[in-house]
């Protein structure tokens, strides 16, 4: 097996995959990447049929080095990012040779980036899943001095491919479905709620983003005596003081405070990417308009894999560009008339 | 109480939530059990996952192989199959037998609850250890038990505050319910005692002891005894012991 070594690490730093199934009723939430979708483009630029385990890292990176070759791909939040000092393009695979130092700084637009290996963190699942899930004590906190073993690139001479996300960083519109207790806001709250701009607060991890915003409180009818029902990702919780929070994978599996809403899968990477201060709003949709917008993980994956695209270096990245050949087979242009 | 025919609601994108009841009552908790059991054992097309709640049960689907309607309907056929909620109490496969020391320093907030329900201190242990309590779901935290029903005077409200931190261990009550939390936690529900047992051991085995339905009977300890069972909790069951039926 090779190693993957972390020469050091920002504070929030761990493993993760597409979380677990079917633990919801033993009191553990799904857990798994907060960016799902950056765990998809790595495998699309790194050609894998499911996505692997991958380092998730929030709002810093850390320093790696690798005892065998392997591609790497870099998604999710976009951060300062060198290779032996070179700088890399995000969104993209590389290749990292034995004793290179990839170097991944703080983030520049978005909150959670992901490294991803050719054939993932090989670390042993627990309950089906290679996830830390710190709220349940599952796995750790990645630092500096730990090592992970990682499966062997099977192709590390394939070419180094990149991806052009469509910005997920920068807040906007929000999509809601209505959810069990959306009833219990009257018509005038639930207008106001979809006309108030919200902002992320600085108060928001794996297990849930705060929002912030100007205004009354949102409060639900006789909302202290709702039978605590099941919480899921995506749900818009509001505390007992009606500020909402949008729940994240590490979040509890039974609740009580009521939800105005539920966030749908494709707009959940928004949530996770605002840093402090984006500004969000929400717009409810049906449930029939929701289930038209679905796509399976599965069929994204394709989707994303299709559009990945041979890299090309940038000529103003290339150091050494006096030294190519640039101008071989340059001719008058007409050869095809003249024939 | 409410008592009305189950409705079957949204819950996200992907799920749907079939709701026994709207306040939480004993007959509604043991539908949602049989209900659970009955999609275990013979799953509609699409389901994903089933959890329970304590009036509820979550139906999770995959979108790719169901509908939304096409689940609806199942569902409603299996709930229109017979009268959930006038299930007879079966006999609990599983009883467990734990240990707990109630009042004094692991048990702080015993004499609030002795007061709330106008009993002294010792006759409201006897009265808690005379009513056995069934787990009705498992959840909030890994492991972690909403157990009840106690008898309707322990209908006692949640604190106004929140205690900072109870230890893990802890057993708080609150609206006819108990908890035994599984990690140090903040809580609005009051603290009667403690117990060694740990409902969550990420390292063991067998993570999770407690499964929903079963029924636990407390039986008090002196902090003496209680120090010496601490001391000695290698496996985490605090003394704990397991009868099932036959």
């Amino acid at each position: 097996m090779s190693t993957l070594s972390i020469h050091r690490a920002g504070p929030a730093l761990s493993v993760q995959d597409l979380g677990r199934s079917g633990t919801l009723r033993l009191g553990l939430s799904r857990g798994g990447a907060a960016d799902r979708l950056a765990l998809l483009e790595g495998a699309a630029l790194l050609g894998q049929s499911t996505p692997c385990a991958a380092i998730e890292m929030a709002g810093m990176g850390g320093s790696f080095t690798a005892d065998t070759p392997t591609r790497f791909a870099l998604t999710g939040a976009a951060m300062r990012a060198t290779l032996d000092g070179t700088p890399l393009t995000w969104n993209a695979s590389h290749l990292l040779m034995p004793d290179a130092q990839l170097e991944i700084g703080p983030a520049i637009a978005g909150v959670y980036g992901y490294l991803c290996l050719a054939s993932g963190i090989a670390t042993p699942e627990i309950l089906g899943s290679r996830s830390a899930h710190l709220g349940a004590g599952l796995g750790h906190a990645l630092s500096a001095g730990d090592t992970l073993p990682f499966g062997p690139d099977t192709s590390p001479a394939a070419a180094p491919q990149r991806l052009s996300p469509e910005d997920r960083v920068s807040g906007g519109l929000i999509r809601v479905v209505e959810g069990p207790q959306t009833s219990l806001y009257s018509s005038e709250t639930r207008a106001r709620f979809a006309k108030t701009d919200f902002r992320r607060s600085t108060h928001g991890n794996r297990q849930g983003v705060r929002l912030d915003f100007d205004g009354e409180p949102f409060q639900a009818t006789d909302q202290l005596g709702i039978v605590s029902d099941v919480i899921v990702p995506g749900d818009i919780q509001m505390t007992g003081d009606g500020i909402p929070f949008v729940l994240g994978p590490e979040c509890q599996t039974i609740g009580g405070y009521p939800r105005i809403g539920a966030v749908i899968p494709q707009d959940l990477p928004k949530i996770a990417q605002s840093a402090p201060g984006t500004v969000l709003r929400f717009a409810f949709i049906s449930h029939e308009e929701a289930d038209a917008l679905y796509q399976s993980e599965s069929s994204q994956l394709r989707t994303l894999t299709a559009n990945a695209e041979p890299m090309h270096r940038d000529p103003h990245d290339i150091a050494d560009l006096l030294s190519y050949q640039l101008i071989s087979g340059v001719t008058s242009g007409n050869e095809l008339e003249e024939g | 109480m409410t008592k009305h025919s189950p409705d079957i609601a949204p819950l996200g994108a992907d799920g749907l939530l079939v709701r026994f009841a709207t306040t939480l009552d004993d007959a509604a908790n043991r539908a949602v059990l049989a209900f659970a059991a009955a999609l275990d054992t013979d799953p509609p097309e699409g389901v994903a996952e089933v959890s329970t709640a304590l009036a509820s049960v979550y139906v999770r689907f995959d979108q790719s192989k169901t509908t939304r309607a096409a689940l609806t309907q199942a569902l409603q056929s299996r709930l229109s199959a017979q009268d959930w909620r006038s299930l007879p109490e079966a006999a609990p496969a599983r009883r467990w037998h734990i240990p707990a020391a109630f009042g004094g320093t692991l048990g702080p907030q015993l004499a609030e609850v002795a007061a709330l329900l106008e009993m002294t201190e010792e006759k409201t242990v006897a009265d808690l250890v005379a009513h056995p309590v069934r787990v009705l779901a498992i959840g909030f935290a890994p492991g972690q038990p909403y157990m009840g029903m106690l008898p309707e005077r322990w209908d006692i409200p949640r604190q106004q505050e929140i205690t900072a931190s109870v230890p893990a261990g802890a057993l708080v009550a609150a609206v006819r319910q108990l908890i035994i939390f599984t990690a140090e936690a903040p809580t609005g529900w009051r603290q009667i005692g403690q117990t060694a047992f740990r409902p969550y051991r990420p390292d063991a085995d067998q993570p999770f002891p407690l499964l929903p339905g079963d029924v636990l009977q407390f039986a008090p300890v002196s902090a003496e005894e209680f120090d010496r069972i601490t001391r000695s909790n290698n496996d985490g069951l605090g003394g704990a012991r397991l009868e099932e039926a036959p």
